[in-house]
């Protein structure tokens, strides 16, 4: 009989990275399966995480902000942020939502429009792990349309006096530091806003059946009075927000392809293993048919990932081209975690296996960070011309 | 303190391993390569070792070219430099040629400690530190789940079937480590970034001062004649459990051994 190959081994994925990005890969992947996959489906059951502990791991690991140049980041290309952004989804959207957020949100943002002052303050106490972020632009009522927000930002001599509420933050409860998006009367501005401002308050948000290893919130500013440094200097309207969204949206474009491998892995495994009528179900056509497709799918996504991954290190990535990964990928690893989830049978839909929590977590990535409907819609303009929204 | 680590590069442990049909030696082509488990104990129990003393650590190893992605990965951990002897004559080196190389590269060389990993997963024999420190006429202390340095002292508990032995020396000495000793740090991404500019000297068996005639296939104390693919597992047997079920189990366990 042939040897079984690995479906990116059949794509030859090695041979387009670098070495320096293969051991990037790879201590993510060791640390994933030392530390996350162990007790992920424990943290998924009760929605509880050691956040706190795995961001100071992570730090050391040079997880946060990593594809940021100084201020304690380690500086790496992008494509090797995208590599572990998929090796931690591939252990749970969750765990890569906490990255993400700090990294690409939050630190992103103070670092790309703050002053000098704001990033040595901040950024490299987040690189470490020792202070955690979030980033507040979506509100109960403003999701895919954030220019309608509601919170604002009023002036009181040289402060500013913050007042609103924002809807399912990531890390809202647990962090240190939020960076919030508010109507002002010079159009969106983006604020740092420590937690422990008189004004703020964070309360979790129960009852989730989705991203259960992650904590998400909603925020309410009572009155915050801020510092007039409080402010991010160099940045106006909301190119802000949206410029950090197409960081965060590249890193899920490659998180998604690791959770559908993991799902692919654990149905392949899974269907050598499992004999019905006295064979594998992976002898069965039905079963080859859908292994084969899932293949393809993740495999096209890891190409396209990686495509876009070399445009960003050129500087070329547009965010359209984030549009179109997001949507593919999102859109390919929720339909491999349900057809995987079909494969394991019974057995698919316990935490003993990833796939129900792969494909419970895909659900909120669908709609996340832009939604399927919204990014399908910036991807129709882009190839017609006519926007369908506004 | 300076520390040498030497270390090796070995077939990925979980990995089907196969003998070259031309040669009998291992088929390195087919499966993935990683740095031996235990010679990351090694690395990291000198970077330990110099984080709380100073000094420096490289790392040695000896193997083709793809053996640089180990020591890079010893250098992405932390350690300073690397040396790699490197030439076709080394291929299919036995456990006595390697002993022999590794000291001819070691005695040029100023250190305090020598540090192995206490056997390679490939091999698993665990001879060479013991070999390497006969040659360089070093205190062997092997086998170690704990080290201490204290000036020019090194002191280790060797770990043995019924607990450990205290065992001391005076530097320069060679040491070598069990899994208990430590747990390896995981690269960092800073870390992985900063290995690919640290310095790796290449060696020949000329620029090392190895005789050719000492290393090699055909220098090797024993000879593959021949080999053969490990049959498939058989069905095991299943027992009946008539009221006897117990004593089967015993009998079974006691037949392999395991009681």
């Amino acid at each position: 009989m042939p040897t079984a190959q690995h479906p990116f081994e059949l794509y030859a994925i090695d041979s387009l990275l670098t070495e320096e990005q293969r051991a990037i890969r790879d201590t993510v992947r060791r640390y994933v399966n030392d530390r996350i996959k162990p007790d992920v489906a424990e943290w998924f059951e009760s929605g509880e995480l050691p956040a706190r502990e795995l961001a100071k791991e992570m730090g050391e690991l040079g997880l946060l902000g990593m594809h940021l140049d100084g201020y304690g980041c380690a500086g790496t290309d992008a494509t090797s942020y995208g590599l572990a952004c998929l090796e931690l989804e591939a252990g749970d959207s969750g765990i890569r939502s906490l990255v993400s957020v700090t990294g690409s949100l939050a630190m992103f943002a103070i670092y790309a429009y703050g002053s000098e002052e704001q990033r040595q303050q901040w950024l490299p106490r987040m690189a470490t792990g020792e202070l955690l972020g979030c980033f507040g632009l979506t509100e109960a009522d403003f999701g895919s349309n954030p220019s309608g927000m509601r919170t604002h930002a009023t002036r009181d001599g040289d402060d500013w006096i913050l007042d609103g509420t924002k809807m399912w933050i990531t890390n809202g409860t647990i962090a240190d530091v939020a960076v919030v998006w508010a109507q002002t009367d010079d159009g969106i501005r983006g604020f740092i806003v420590p937690t422990d401002s008189p004004g703020f308050s964070a309360s979790v948000i129960h009852k989730k059946m989705s991203l259960r290893a992650s904590v998400t919130a909603e925020l309410v500013f009572d009155g915050v009075r801020l510092p007039a440094d409080a402010i991010l200097p160099n940045v106006r309207g909301l190119k802000g927000p949206l410029g950090c969204l197409s960081e965060a949206r590249f890193g899920i474009l490659f998180g998604t392809v690791g959770a559908a491998l993991d799902c692919l892995e654990t149905a392949i495994d899974y269907s050598v293993s499992r004999t019905q009528f006295d064979r594998p179900i992976a002898g069965f056509q039905l079963t080859q048919k859908k292994l084969a497709d899932m293949t393809l799918a993740v495999g096209n996504g890891m190409l396209l990932a990686l495509h876009l991954g070399r445009l960003k290190d050129q500087h070329l990535l547009t965010p359209q081209q984030v549009s179109v990964g997001k949507l593919n990928n999102a859109r390919m690893a929720l339909e491999t975690a349900r057809e995987c989830r079909s494969i394991l049978g019974g057995n698919g839909i316990t935490l003993e296996y990833p796939i129900i929590r792969h494909m419970n977590n895909l659900e909120s990535v669908f709609t996340y960070e832009g939604t399927n409907e919204i990014h399908t819609l910036v991807v129709g303009e882009a190839v017609t011309g006519i926007s369908a929204y506004r | 303190m300076k520390i040498v680590v030497c270390i090796k590069q070995v077939p990925d442990s979980w990995a089907d391993k196969k003998l070259s049909p031309e040669d009998s030696t291992l088929d390195r082509a087919s499966v993935d390569r990683v740095l031996n488990e235990l010679d990351e104990y090694a690395v990291e129990a000198a970077l330990q070792l110099t984080e709380a003393h100073g000094g420096d650590v490289t790392v040695l190893t000896m193997g083709p070219e793809d053996a640089a992605e180990a020591l890079r990965r010893a250098l992405s951990m932390g350690a300073d430099a690397g040396i790699h002897l490197i030439d076709d004559g080394l291929s299919g080196t036995d456990a006595v040629g390697t002993s022999y190389a590794l000291a001819q590269v070691l005695q040029s060389r100023e250190f305090d400690l020598v540090i192995f990993g206490s056997e390679s997963t490939d091999a698993r024999m665990s001879v060479v530190p013991a070999m390497v420190a006969e040659r360089l006429s070093l205190p062997q202390l092997t086998f170690a789940g704990k080290v201490e340095v204290d000036g020019g002292t090194v002191r280790i508990q060797r770990v043995t079937d019924y607990g450990y032995d205290e065992v001391e020396a005076s530097t320069p000495a060679l040491v070598s480590v069990v899994e208990k000793i430590n747990e390896p740090r995981y690269p960092s991404f800073k870390g992985i970034m900063a290995a690919k500019k640290k310095p790796v000297e290449k060696l020949t068996l000329a620029d090392a001062g190895i005789d050719a005639s000492q290393v090699g296939l055909a220098q090797a104390w024993s000879a593959v004649d021949s080999f053969a693919a490990r049959p498939p597992r058989e069905k095991g047997t299943i027992v009946e459990d008539g009221g006897d079920g117990g004593a089967k189990i015993a009998e079974f366990l006691s037949t392999q051994k395991f009681i």
